[in-house]
C-alpha cells in the first residue's frame, strides 16, 4: 500500500488533485482511498488531502498519519508548519518550486523532486495570476517520479474530471511531467 | 463500470440505479451531496424521478410516507439533526407500512454544533421499527441500498443505510457499478397489494383503539422478524449475480477463534486489520461486524460467540447512563445461554475521534490483560 500526504493552501485544487490521482490509479484496476483533512475549508487556508493506493481492497478507514510520500503545492508554507511530520524516512517530498532539488531543504533523509507547478499554471493560464490553480501541473511531476500509473491515464483522468479548460489542464500535467527535476 | 465517488454519491447512485420514483429531501451536512446529486439527475433526465425539494426533514419524511403509500418507489436521506427531527414520523413510516429507503450520514449530534461521525443518531431511532444497516464501504453502500429496497418490499418496512459522515460520505473510493439490466432483473418495479389512489382518496391510519392497535403491532414485529432470513437471501442471491455476497453479519477468521472483536462499520473494517496483525502475533482472534442492526441478528450471535472465550465490543455510540449500544443488544443475545464467554463493551471514536488499527489492537491487549468485564464501558481514547 502507498500513502501519500498533500499539502496545499484552500483555491489551489489540492483535494481535487487527491481524487484525480486516485481516479487515475483506480483506471488502472487499484483501489484507493482519497479524502480531505475533515472539516471547515476556507480559501487561502493551509489544507491537507490524503491519498492510500493498494492492490486489494483497503480496509483501514484511520486517517493517515506516517504517509510513505509527500507532495506539496504551496511552497510557502514550508517553515510555516510542519510538513513533514511523520513522513517515513526515505520517502519522496515532490514540492511546487522552481530550484533545483538540492535547494531545497527539509530536516530528515528524504529524496527531493520540484515541480515548477506556478510557473506551469501561470502560462497555462489556470486560476488567475494571483491565485493560480497548481494541482494539474503538481500530478505530472507526481507520476514522473512516484509511477503510480501511465501519464496517458493521467492526463485522460485530468480531462475528465476538471471542470473548464480540459487541454490547459492536460498541456499543464504534460509540462511538468518533463520539467520536473529529481529522480535522475 | 468502475467509478471513482465518494460514499455520498454511492447512495446517490444507488438510489438511480434502483429506480427510485419520488425522492423528498433536505440538505444538511455531510448528507448534502447525497440529494444534491439527485436534484442534478432529476433535472437533467438521467432519472425518471420526482425530486420534491422540501422545507425540513420533517417533511422530507412526512412527503417519502405519502408518496410510498401510493406505490411510488422512495428514497431520501439525512444526518443527525435532520434525522431526529424526523423522529415522529418515522414511527408513521413503520406504522404506516411504507418501504422507504433512506440514507442516513452517521454525525453526532449538537451541542456543541458538530459534523463528525458517530452512530448514536440512527442508532436512538432504534425502537422505531426502521430497519438499520451500517455499511463499512462505499462499495456497500450502493450494494445495500438496492438490497434495501427487495426486503423493505417484500416485508413492507422501510430501512436506512447507514455510513459514516467523512470516513466514507466524504472519501473517494473506487466503486463498481452494476449493470442498470441486472439491477432490473434483480429488484423488479414496487407493486404493494394496497395503494392509496389519489384519484378514490380514502382517509388512512384513523383513530384505532386496543380493540385493533394491538394485533398492528403484532404484526410489524412479524414483518420485521420474516425480513431476518430475507436479508441473508438477498445478500446472497445479489452476491451470485454481482459477485459480492452479504449478509446479516460477516466474519473473518473466527472458525478457530477464541477471542472475538466485535463491531460494525468501518470501525469493524479498520478491526479487521487489527486482526490481521494479532494473528501474525500469534493471536487466536477473530472479528465479527455486525451488518443489520435491525432486525438484530441474535442468533447468528449466538452461534459465533458459542465457540470464544471472551469478545470486546467495540461502540462508536454511547446511551447514557448506560453504555455501548451495540454491546447492550450483544449482552442481552445471549443472557440466556449456557455458559456465555465474558464480554467487554468498550466506547471510542466518538464525535469523529480518529480509531486507529492501533487502537483495536491495544484494545483486545487491554481486554485480554483483565479477568473480567469489571463495568459496562472501557473508555479508549477519551481524554482526562
Amino acid at each position: 500500500m502507498v500513502e501519500i500526504r498533500l499539502h496545499g493552501r484552500g483555491g489551489q485544487g489540492t483535494v481535487v488533485a487527491a481524487k484525480i490521482l486516485a481516479a487515475a490509479t483506480a483506471k488502472e484496476g487499484k483501489y484507493v482511498q482519497a479524502f480531505p483533512e475533515y472539516g471547515v475549508e476556507r480559501r487561502g487556508a493551509p489544507v491537507k488531502a490524503f491519498i492510500r493506493i493498494d492492490d486489494g481492497i483497503i480496509y483501514i478507514k484511520s486517517k493517515i498519519y506516517e504517509p510513505d510520500h509527500l507532495v506539496i503545492l504551496e511552497p510557502a508554507l514550508i517553515g510555516v508548519i510542519d510538513m513533514t511530520y511523520g513522513l517515513k524516512e526515505g520517502g519522496w517530498i515532490v514540492v511546487n518550486s522552481n530550484k533545483n532539488p538540492e535547494e531545497m531543504k527539509f530536516d530528515g533523509n528524504f529524496k527531493i523532486a520540484t515541480v515548477p507547478a506556478t510557473k506551469i499554471a501561470l502560462k497555462h493560464h489556470l486560476g488567475s495570476q494571483s491565485s493560480p490553480i497548481v494541482n494539474t501541473a503538481i500530478l505530472g511531476g507526481v507520476v514522473k517520479i512516484l509511477g503510480l500509473c501511465k501519464l496517458e491515464t493521467l492526463t485522460e483522468t485530468v480531462k475528465e474530471l476538471v471542470p473548464i479548460k480540459e487541454d490547459e489542464n492536460v498541456a499543464a500535467t504534460l509540462e511538468a511531467f518533463e520539467l520536473t527535476k529529481g529522480g535522475e | 463500470m468502475r467509478k471513482v465517488m465518494i460514499g455520498n454519491h454511492a447512495l446517490s447512485y444507488g438510489a438511480k440505479i434502483s429506480r427510485a420514483q419520488v425522492i423528498p429531501a433536505y440538505p444538511i451536512t455531510p448528507q448534502t451531496e447525497v440529494v444534491e446529486l439527485l436534484s442534478e439527475m432529476c433535472a437533467n433526465g438521467e432519472m425518471d424521478a420526482k425530486f420534491i425539494k422540501v422545507e425540513s426533514e420533517h417533511s422530507a419524511m412526512t412527503a417519502s410516507i405519502g408518496a410510498s403509500a401510493t406505490g411510488a418507489r422512495v428514497f431520501t436521506a439525512t444526518s443527525a439533526q435532520g434525522l431526529a427531527l424526523m423522529h415522529e414520523v418515522l414511527h408513521w413510516a413503520v406504522g404506516a407500512r411504507t418501504p422507504i429507503v433512506m440514507g442516513n450520514i452517521n454525525r453526532a449530534m449538537a451541542p456543541p454544533w458538530t459534523i463528525w461521525t458517530e452512530q448514536t443518531d440512527s442508532l436512538a431511532q432504534r425502537d422505531t421499527g426502521w430497519m438499520q444497516l451500517y455499511a463499512q464501504n462505499s462499495q456497500e453502500v450502493l450494494d445495500s441500498v438496492i438490497q434495501a429496497y427487495k426486503v423493505a418490499e417484500a416485508v413492507q418496512i422501510p430501512a436506512m443505510v447507514i455510513l459514516a459522515a467523512f470516513v466514507l460520505s466524504h472519501t473517494s473510493e473506487a466503486v463498481e457499478l452494476p449493470e442498470q439490466g441486472k439491477v432490473d432483473e434483480f429488484l423488479p418495479p414496487y407493486e404493494p397489494e394496497y395503494r392509496i389512489d389519489p384519484a378514490n382518496p380514502h382517509a388512512f391510519g384513523g383513530l384505532t383503539g386496543p380493540d385493533g392497535y394491538f394485533e398492528l403491532r403484532y404484526q410489524i414485529q412479524k414483518a420485521i422478524e420474516d425480513a431476518l432470513p430475507k436479508w441473508d437471501e438477498v445478500g446472497a442471491e445479489f452476491g451470485e449475480v454481482f459477485g459480492r455476497k452479504y449478509g446479516l453479519i460477516e466474519t473473518y477468521k473466527v472458525e478457530d477463534a477464541k477471542n472475538l472483536i466485535i463491531s460494525s462499520a468501518t470501525l469493524a473494517s479498520t478491526a479487521r486489520t487489527a486482526v490481521d496483525t494479532l494473528r501474525e502475533k500469534g493471536e487466536k482472534v477473530g472479528l465479527l461486524r455486525i451488518r443489520i442492526f435491525r432486525p438484530f441478528p441474535s442468533a447468528q450471535i449466538r452461534s459465533i460467540l458459542s465457540s470464544v472465550d471472551r469478545a470486546v465490543v467495540v461502540d462508536r455510540n454511547i446511551s447514557f447512563g448506560a453504555s455501548g449500544i451495540f454491546y447492550q443488544e450483544v449482552k442481552a443475545a445471549v443472557y440466556n445461554e449456557k455458559n456465555p464467554p465474558p464480554i467487554f463493551g468498550v466506547i471510542a471514536g466518538i464525535g469523529g475521534r480518529d480509531v486507529t488499527k492501533k487502537d483495536i489492537i491495544d484494545i483486545y491487549e487491554d481486554i485480554m490483560r483483565m479477568d473480567e468485564p469489571k463495568s459496562d464501558i472501557i473508555w479508549k481514547g477519551v481524554r482526562l
